[in-house]
């Protein structure tokens, strides 16, 4: 199952950080979606897998998600 | 020092003036070169008159005028009559675009996703924007094929970023532009006065300020044989200004290779110091092809604009293209055509006045102000 976290409204870098707190821990394969609307999670998700060699899945709309 | 007589300021306390500390933020405006100041203080005595009038006072104006195109035109390898002063770096973008867009009699500009901003306002919607590696590089064969369309007026292609550094191939991107019969503007605001630059340009736009000359002052070269008119009326030139820019400029090519060695050095070491000292970092932009002066890197878990103002406190004057808490709410453009982290940012960028003394307690506070940041933020 995904883990669905709500950064609607959130200014960067907290989606970020909701995002890593939420991962800290969670076994390889789980998959989880962020909700945020501010421009820089587009980027900075995509990056923050990159950084932390997870995998970005996807984003569809306000919807990033990404695999451990 | 008091403030500027006749504005009414009360003269700051010694302390104010005392907390300068160290500025690192030269690539968006360097600390006056000294000739700047000495340059202004004389054409303000003697240039003050309209260079345009025939009595004696414009001509002394106009020959200051003159003198000061042919030095600025030397140091550019242009000739002076293809040398225009304009009100600075982003007027002379605005009078490249649209005086080249009035002579071809097309709208469409061609630019890298990575552009100054100012490029990319002055194309407007009429642009098409070509993306850019992860280190900021533009793709050559993207912009060929954007170039190869009747509409387009004009490419633009920086002579190397802003913001992180990364040095453009210029030359390739002008043979693809002769190849299609289009004119490339150049914006070299950060190379000129610091490194030799590009060849193949049809128009090569430069900011004064950025090379230690006052604000205000722009400089645009026009190819002869480029098909451009100036879209506006030019106007009277500030000549004592553009005097000091002019001054500025040769004073600061003159040390420019001694200058631009022991920058790049200090650059390198930040990147490997940075890389080394801060968890979670990610250091930006091309690690060889780049200028000498800027070293840009992002911190996970960190508001740009929290990590600058605790620099700020601790005497560390940095840029930021995070957009956290600015009004914008927009983050770089750059950072984003990158698709590098864009929050946490730190942008520093050397100039004449950084030792590495500087550099070096710099990188002594850093880390420290970074784990701050984060343990703020719960982290």
């Amino acid at each position: 199952m995904t883990h669905v976290i709500d950064a609607l409204g959130k200014r960067c870098p907290l989606p970020v950080i909701m995002l890593a707190k939420t991962a800290a821990g969670r076994p390889p394969g789980t998959e989880i979606a962020v909700l945020a609307d501010d421009p820089a999670a587009a980027v900075d998700i995509p990056a923050w897998c990159r950084m932390k060699g997870h995998t970005f899945v996807a984003t569809e709309g306000d919807r990033h998600t990404v695999r451990l | 020092m008091c403030g500027p007589p006749g504005l009414g300021w009360p003269c700051p306390g010694r302390d104010t003036v005392a907390r300068v500390g160290v500025y690192l933020d030269s690539a968006t405006a360097a600390p006056p070169h000294p000739v700047a100041r000495q340059a202004f203080l004389a054409a303000a005595e003697d240039g003050w008159a309209d260079p345009g009038r025939l009595y004696t006072p414009s001509r002394r104006a106009r020959r200051l005028l003159d003198a000061a195109r042919e030095t600025a035109a030397s140091v550019l390898g242009v000739r002076p009559d293809e040398l225009h002063f304009t009100a600075g770096g982003a007027d002379a973008v605005r009078r490249a675009v649209e005086g080249v867009r009035r002579s071809r009699d097309r709208r469409v500009v061609v630019h890298t996703a990575v552009e100054h901003s100012s490029v990319i306002k002055a194309a407007g919607d009429a642009a098409v924007s070509v993306p850019v590696s992860r280190t900021g590089v533009v793709d050559l064969s993207a912009l060929g094929s954007a170039v190869n369309s009747p509409e387009v007026a004009l490419a633009a292609v920086q002579s190397a970023n802003h913001e992180v550094g990364t040095v453009q191939p210029v030359a390739a991107a002008a043979e693809l532009c002769a190849a299609a019969g289009v004119p490339l503007l150049v914006d070299a605001a950060q190379s000129i006065g610091r490194v030799p630059l590009p060849g193949g340009w049809s128009l090569l736009a430069g900011s004064a300020r950025k090379w230690g000359g006052p604000a205000g002052v722009g400089v645009l070269a026009v190819r002869k044989g480029t098909r451009w008119e100036s879209p506006w009326d030019d106007g009277v030139p500030d000549v004592p200004a553009v005097v000091a820019a002019a001054a500025s400029l040769r004073a600061v090519a003159e040390e420019a290779r001694q200058e631009s060695v022991r920058q790049a050095a200090l650059v390198a070491e930040i990147r490997r110091a940075v890389a080394q000292t801060v968890p979670d970092v990610e250091v930006v932009g091309e690690p060889d092809e780049r200028l000498p002066h800027i070293v840009t890197f992002s911190c996970l878990y960190v508001d740009g604009e929290v990590l600058l103002q605790a620099l700020d406190r601790a005497g560390f004057a940095v840029s930021s293209g995070s957009a956290c808490t600015s009004d914008t709410l927009r983050p770089s453009h750059v950072l984003a055509a990158m698709g590098v982290l864009t929050h946490g940012n730190v942008r520093v960028s050397l100039h004449g006045g950084v030792s590495a003394g500087d550099v070096r307690e710099f990188l002594g506070v850093l880390p420290g102000l970074v784990a701050q940041a984060r343990a703020e933020a719960g982290l």
